[in-house]
């Protein structure tokens, strides 16, 4: 009778070799994925002349890019690029980052940010991402949305939200990823 | 089985490990991962990934503004999404909970499971993907399968996908499978099944000669067909067989060069009688053209569309929000502020609407006499929509094709019209002001976003928001709106003041007033606060007060939004 009204958890828990092994298995996989770190993974997107780009196979020569998620009806997404555009020279001088803008605008919205982009005058490279798949493959829950990559492809920093303000946060981990070389 | 040990033993007892075993395997299994990284390339575990949102609204009484209080008394949405990649292999589900859904929400949504499985690999040219997947072929005319989670729209495929690129600047991609219409503790498919193949070609990657041109071309082509079992549907005195398949096909071009960009689709749909159209034979044809023009400080968008019986589902008697195959958004812009977006939001009348627009961006220089030191913003949309120009049928031709449709014209019922512009301006480091105009005419007929009224809504919206840096780090910023119309609910007003202290706190106040109401018993305010804390990828918000009615708009028809009141947290988080 107690047998049969045994739970489950107790059954499991009752077989030692079991219990071990999922031990075993549950410390290594933590121990071993440590070591892999988010890379950029692998979306083709289109850029403003309508040619396909893999992001994976993005490169700015060994230095930093900040990928912004962004839309033309995301007031907070326009203010951060727009506050971001007022320092890229000095950015650009100090440690030559590359910010690439992927607009999540769809059919409603797309035609108008060429003409967007230009009458703000922002110097970065666009990319179009109409039906989220490179969102969704960056886990990008809302726009603005903002990733920091270093020279190898990694996602070092990310941030959701902008209030001016935040990219003195962003700012900060670009100096610490130049002073790691 | 032993009396003595308290658990059931199987096993011989040498193979139990002892502590000293435990840790000893514990540590070779890591070392000979780890030694295979020297011998070899490092070994590659992959990588987790996902994110997930969670969103739960308490409902309480409140009579005033005729607040919805369901039995559950609080509505709960939330999933989860957990990726694994490894190299060009990718696998994931997203787990989905309703108990029960947020009020807005499509209410038949129930329970908690799987809501989405897939599993992805790529290899020479060929990427497959097994179970669920979102895919656009060109602008969505044809075939779109997509995922608004927070309205609650989300089509996806369930079935397979192959995308295939065979040379440079080529794409080809297929599907086949069958679209999401429900969740009841797990994933519902629609009845129909949905298959086709797109084509796209950038020309200038493709052709060695074209690479350097100033010109760049991409064409691409697809075909959409979907089968559900055929039927007979009784019309007058007539009895019409239903075609089991429905196909569609599209063609596309966009061409950019230097300065300009200009995008064109056509689209034609064969044979589907449903019950949007009043199940009509006649083909639904689509068709739009966009011109852009892009320097440095000025840019201008224009475009002009036709719609015509394109009602496009995998299951004909499906209506509103459910498995729609195609994409046709709104020619409207999209607004943000409170009383532009939510009052009179118009959407495409899948049915039939010819359609125009035209944008202008534009950047008075700093330094100039207007633009001051920072330069100022400018910026202007038009957009209308009417009724196709049709002629009706008669006898057996009305019955089986309806109508005819007579060339573009914009002559028809006047379905929408929305003028604004704005002007935007910095006046010093630390303080930002914007001023925006909206004059809007809306048919409540064609677009029934209230039953009360039935009729064209005139209304004009005016907006001032205003940002101001207190110190840094600690940003003010405040909205106050003023809606003024002699139709439907009247006279609206809104105030809202958000404080934000970099990077992660915020806290935002919000107040709407139908001051205007005919009836004084609706003149109410709805006032609602929330504070919120970023850090990353997460972000926690709680919100409390009276959250108004709304209305969210698509393919001609709309979904309310009851009023409620209560506490909301809303927590979204990715890792």
């Amino acid at each position: 009778m107690t047998l049969v009204f045994r739970t489950a958890d107790s059954y499991f828990n009752s077989i030692p070799i079991m219990k071990n092994i999922v031990l075993i298995i549950a410390a290594g996989v933590v121990a071993l994925s440590s070591y892999s770190q988010a890379k950029v993974p692998s979306v083709k997107l289109k850029d403003l002349d309508g040619k396909t780009v893999d992001t994976s196979k993005l490169t700015n020569n060994g230095k930093p890019i900040v990928y912004c998620f962004w839309a033309t009806w995301c007031a907070p997404c326009k203010k951060e690029l727009n506050n971001y555009a007022e320092l890229y020279d000095q950015w650009q001088k100090e440690t030559g980052v590359k910010i690439v803008a992927v607009t999540i605008d769809d059919q409603r919205s797309i035609n108008r940010v060429a003409p967007y982009v230009s009458s703000a005058g922002w110097e970065y490279d666009v990319l179009f991402d109409p039906n989220r798949d490179f969102s969704r493959a960056m886990q990008v829950n809302n726009v603005p949305h903002t990733f920091l990559v270093d020279g190898s492809g990694n996602i070092v920093w990310q941030h959701n939200n902008y209030a001016d303000g935040d990219e003195e946060e962003l700012y900060k981990e670009l100096k610490k990823l130049s002073a790691r070389k | 089985m032993p009396a003595n040990s308290g658990h059931f033993s199987f096993l011989p007892s040498h193979y139990y490990l002892t502590p000293l075993k435990k840790i000893s395997a514990f540590f070779m299994c890591t070392c000979a991962l780890l030694s295979n990284a020297q011998e070899q390339p490092p070994f590659n575990p992959g990588h987790i990934s996902g994110n997930v949102q969670i969103l739960w609204q308490q409902y309480s009484e409140d009579t005033l503004i005729g607040a919805n209080v369901p039995p559950e008394k609080s509505g709960f949405n939330a999933f989860g999404n957990v990726n694994y990649t490894r190299g060009d292999f990718a696998a994931g589900i997203r787990y989905e909970s309703y108990l029960s859904p947020v009020l807005g929400y499509p209410a038949r949504f129930k329970g908690t499971g799987l809501g989405y499985r897939y599993a992805r690999y790529t290899k020479d040219k060929l990427e497959i993907t097994i179970g669920n997947f979102y895919e656009q072929f060109g602008s969505g005319l044809l075939f779109r399968s997509y995922e608004e989670r927070q309205l609650g729209i989300d089509n996806a495929m369930d079935g397979f996908q192959v995308k295939f690129l065979p040379f440079d600047g080529v794409t080809i991609k297929g599907i086949y499978g069958r679209q999401r219409f429900d969740f009841d503790s797990r994933l519902i498919n629609g009845e129909g099944i949905v298959r086709g193949f797109d084509g796209e070609v950038f020309l200038n990657d493709a052709f060695a000669k074209l690479n350097e041109k100033k010109t760049k071309v991409t064409l691409g082509g697809g075909f959409v067909s979907k089968f559900q079992e055929g039927g007979v549907y009784e019309k007058d005195t007539l009895l019409l067989e239903l075609p089991a398949n429905v196909g569609a096909y599209a063609g596309r071009v966009n061409v950019q060069r230097g300065k300009w960009t200009l995008y064109a689709e056509y689209c034609e749909k064969i044979n589907d009688p449903n019950a949007d159209n009043g199940w009509i034979y006649k083909n639904g044809r689509a068709g739009m053209v966009q011109l852009g023009y892009s320097q440095k400080g000025l840019g201008i968008s224009a475009g002009a569309k036709v719609v015509d019986n394109m009602s496009f589902r995998s299951d004909r008697d499906q209506k509103l929000f459910d498995v729609p195959v195609n994409f046709i958004p709104a020619i409207t812009q999209q607004h943000t502020y409170i009383l532009v977006a939510t009052l009179y939001p118009y959407a495409t009348v899948i049915n039939g609407e010819s359609s125009a627009m035209g944008e202008i961006f534009y950047k008075i220089p700093k330094g100039s006499l207007l633009g001051g030191e920072y330069g100022v913003d400018v910026a202007a949309n038009f957009a209308m929509a009417n009724n196709i120009d049709t002629t009706g049928l008669s006898g057996l031709d009305r019955a089986i094709d309806g109508y005819s449709t007579n060339a573009f014209s914009l002559s028809g019922d006047k379905f929408v019209r929305d003028f604004n512009a704005s002007i935007s301006k910095k006046f010093s480091k630390s303080f930002k002001a914007k001023y925006s105009f909206y004059d809007l005419e809306f048919n409540t007929l064609t677009t029934p976003v209230t039953t009360e009224f039935k009729g064209i809504v005139y209304a004009d919206i005016h907006v001032a928001e205003f940002n101001y840096n207190i110190k840094p780090k600690h940003t003010v910023r405040w909205e106050l709106q003023t809606l003024f119309t002699n139709q439907d609910k009247g006279d609206w007003a809104a105030a809202l003041i958000e404080y934000n202290f970099s990077p992660h706190w915020f806290v935002s106040v919000l107040d709407q007033f139908n001051y205007g109401n005919p009836d004084p018993a609706k003149r109410v305010h709805y006032l609602y606060g929330r504070a919120g804390y970023i850090t990353g990828a997460t972000r926690i918000e709680v919100g409390y007060g009276k959250r108004r009615e709304g209305i969210f708009c698509i393919g001609g028809v709309c979904r309310a939004v009851p009023a409620s009141n209560g506490l909301e947290i809303v927590i979204t988080s990715s890792f």
